[in-house]
């Protein structure tokens, strides 16, 4: 069975949203990702049949971004910003931690099929750095050893992300003018 | 400080708008959003007319504040009349330049001001769709502006014969996928069609030949709510505040080892001394050099020259450097300049889209690759002057501005900092990488 076989309705409010039915490539790409961990070139080949592309196409337009995974990933996939100001915050150790504490390289799975790691270029959160971002949920921000080590407890426990306590500050902060507020 | 422009967010007279409702509670709700003066703005520039509302934005010194500083009013007038075509209005959102995080809270926090300034955009350039074009890891600004434009499309604020005035105006929203290059306007537009993120080729610009062929304005998020602001209180207010050539206020942004690390917006021609201390909190441990404005402005020495240097577009230039996005990072005297400028030039090398070789070739490979032999310790007499030919080879040369934003901050580095070029090289060290900070 294909994938968007029974996904007829969402397929109909995407097109619904471009003039051309092509725009929503990148939607597609995203939604395999999201429900699948990655794009199988199966996936591929119906995303073109779909849309009227060759599957090299689609290749073509998935290779481009960083979001696209043509391989396998884990449950959680943790991508880490490797970019100034979160190499600053301490990005290089992060990561050091992570590969050690779960004996896996980028293109990896940990055997219990729920990790794989990603280093990431800026991802817009310089004045929390450093930061993860698990699968597509919104950012863990001041990755401490300790906020790391609680993160990691918490999805091995099979927590959802926002309900995991992490020690320290939590949550993103804005200071407008001063005023430090929580958003 | 009552009499002449307003350069200091300590001047009583400056009122703090765009991030006015960020942080408060419930302050993405259309009702939250109604209660503190929401959809008054395109009330009235529905009433004051797509040529008055131009003239406003332009009369107002907004410039965009997505990097470049392009004045909006005069984009918006590059726009075709009447063509009867449809007209797109795109949001840049896509927010990726290294240091810059100031979008993100205007759509987390006050999604309905960016829908606001999209629709004054869109009634200026006959446009009755909008399209956001939100980088793809922003999840919970996307959630927000998704829930944003459903309110505002279920209670009337969004739609056909909007206010009874005949007005139209819809959005889309379409998610990124992480390419930096997604923010140069064009491959913006490829990356929304559904095509891989190279820059087109100009002309035709995108106000003859944009979205699908159709005439289109790409805007930056925080441009776009200014314009909110403008038609709402005045281009007079707005130019009361900055400098001859930089008026209004901005979204400045702080990271790096400072105190209180975050987002100001403050009036333009306010000094960094201002930002850095007064609003951050002063740094945490010696820094030694600041990026003024994203990643790719030269970075400037730390001193009080600097520090007393006004953030606006022009005393930038006349220090070698640029406003930018207005991101400014802080960078610690403990890490060394040359893997300062490795990390951003592999990140410039990482996101090259490709297409053209000075910037493929140039950035991607001789850079990111002479970078990795000087960095590791591999660096001989003689690499600093082979560095600098290959500045001189790529700046200027390459299809879009990536290779040149790739550029500029490694020649304002050797240009303040040869020194720890010239050590590294002669010395064959490996650079220290920053650390000890972690734990």
């Amino acid at each position: 069975m294909g994938f968007f076989d029974d996904k007829q309705d969402w397929l109909a409010e995407t097109f619904a949203q471009y003039p051309e039915r092509r725009a929503a490539l990148m939607p597609m790409l995203r939604r395999v990702q999201q429900d699948e961990g990655w794009v199988s070139p199966e996936r591929q080949e119906e995303i073109g049949q779909i849309l009227g592309l060759t599957a090299t196409e689609v290749a073509g337009v998935m290779s481009f971004y960083s979001y696209y995974q043509a391989l396998p990933t884990g449950k959680y996939h943790l991508q880490v910003c490797a970019t100034l100001s979160c190499a600053i915050g301490g990005a290089d150790e992060l990561w050091d931690e992570l590969v050690n504490e779960l004996q896996i390289l980028r293109g990896d799975v940990t055997d219990d099929g729920l990790f794989s790691i990603q280093k990431v270029e800026c991802l817009g959160s310089c004045h929390t750095a450093p930061v993860i971002q698990v699968n597509d949920e919104p950012y863990v921000e001041c990755v401490t050893k300790a906020r790391l080590q609680a993160l990691l407890e918490g999805l091995r426990q099979g927590k959802k992300l926002e309900e995991i306590q992490l020690p320290g500050k939590v949550g993103h902060v804005v200071h407008n003018r001063g005023d430090e507020v929580q958003a | 400080m009552s009499q002449g422009p307003i350069v200091s967010g300590k001047d009583p007279r400056f009122v703090p708008t765009l991030y006015a409702q960020v942080g408060k509670p419930g302050s993405w709700t259309l009702d939250y959003y109604l209660s503190h003066g929401g959809y008054e703005a395109i009330k009235k520039a529905i009433a004051m007319g797509q040529d008055a509302v131009i003239e406003e934005v332009k009369k107002s010194g907004l410039r965009g504040r997505g990097g470049a500083g392009f004045p909006t009013g005069l984009k918006w007038s590059f726009m075709p009349k009447n063509t009867g075509k449809q007209h797109y209005i795109a949001c840049n959102a896509d927010e990726s330049e290294p240091g810059s995080f100031k979008d993100r809270y205007l759509m987390e926090d006050d999604p309905h001001q960016l829908i606001e300034g999209m629709m004054i955009a869109g009634l200026a350039i006959q446009a009755t769709k909008g399209y956001l074009y939100i980088r793809g890891e922003y999840r919970r600004a996307y959630d927000r502006m998704m829930g944003a434009v459903k309110e505002a499309r279920e209670r009337g604020y969004l739609g056909k014969n909007l206010f009874g005035s005949g007005f139209e105006f819809e959005i889309y929203i379409h998610r990124g996928a992480g390419a930096y290059i997604c923010g140069e306007e064009t491959a913006l537009m490829n990356s929304l069609e559904g095509l891989r993120a190279n820059p087109r080729q100009k002309p035709p610009f995108p106000a003859q030949a944009g979205l699908w062929g159709k005439p289109t304005t790409i805007n930056n998020v925080e441009s776009l709510c200014s314009a909110v602001h403008i038609i709402q209180r005045g281009a007079d207010w707005f130019a009361s505040m900055g400098t001859e050539k930089s008026k209004g206020h901005k979204l400045f942004q702080v990271s790096g080892p400072f105190k209180r690390p975050g987002v100001y917006e403050l009036p333009l021609g306010t000094t960094f001394r201002e930002l850095l201390y007064d609003c951050a909190g002063g740094p945490t441990e010696p820094i030694q050099a600041l990026i003024p404005g994203g990643s790719s402005c030269p970075p400037l020495p730390w001193n009080d020259e600097t520090l007393d240097t006004p953030m606006d577009y022009e005393s930038l230039v006349a220090k070698g450097s640029l406003l930018g996005t207005g991101g400014v990072i802080g960078i610690p005297a403990s890490m060394s300049m040359v893997d300062a400028m490795w990390n951003v030039t592999r990140f410039y090398g990482h996101e090259s889209c490709g297409k053209c070789t000075p910037c493929r070739e140039g950035v991607s490979g001789w850079m990111v690759n002479l970078f990795e032999k000087i960095g590791t310790g591999q660096g001989q007499p003689g690499d600093v002057e082979i560095l600098e030919n290959m500045l001189d080879q790529i700046e200027g040369r390459s299809f879009c501005a990536l290779a040149d934003a790739a550029c500029w901050p490694v020649r304002g580095s050797l240009k303040h900092w040869r020194h720890q070029f010239v050590d590294a090289v002669e010395h064959g060290k490996a650079v220290e990488r920053a650390g000890s900070r972690w734990g």
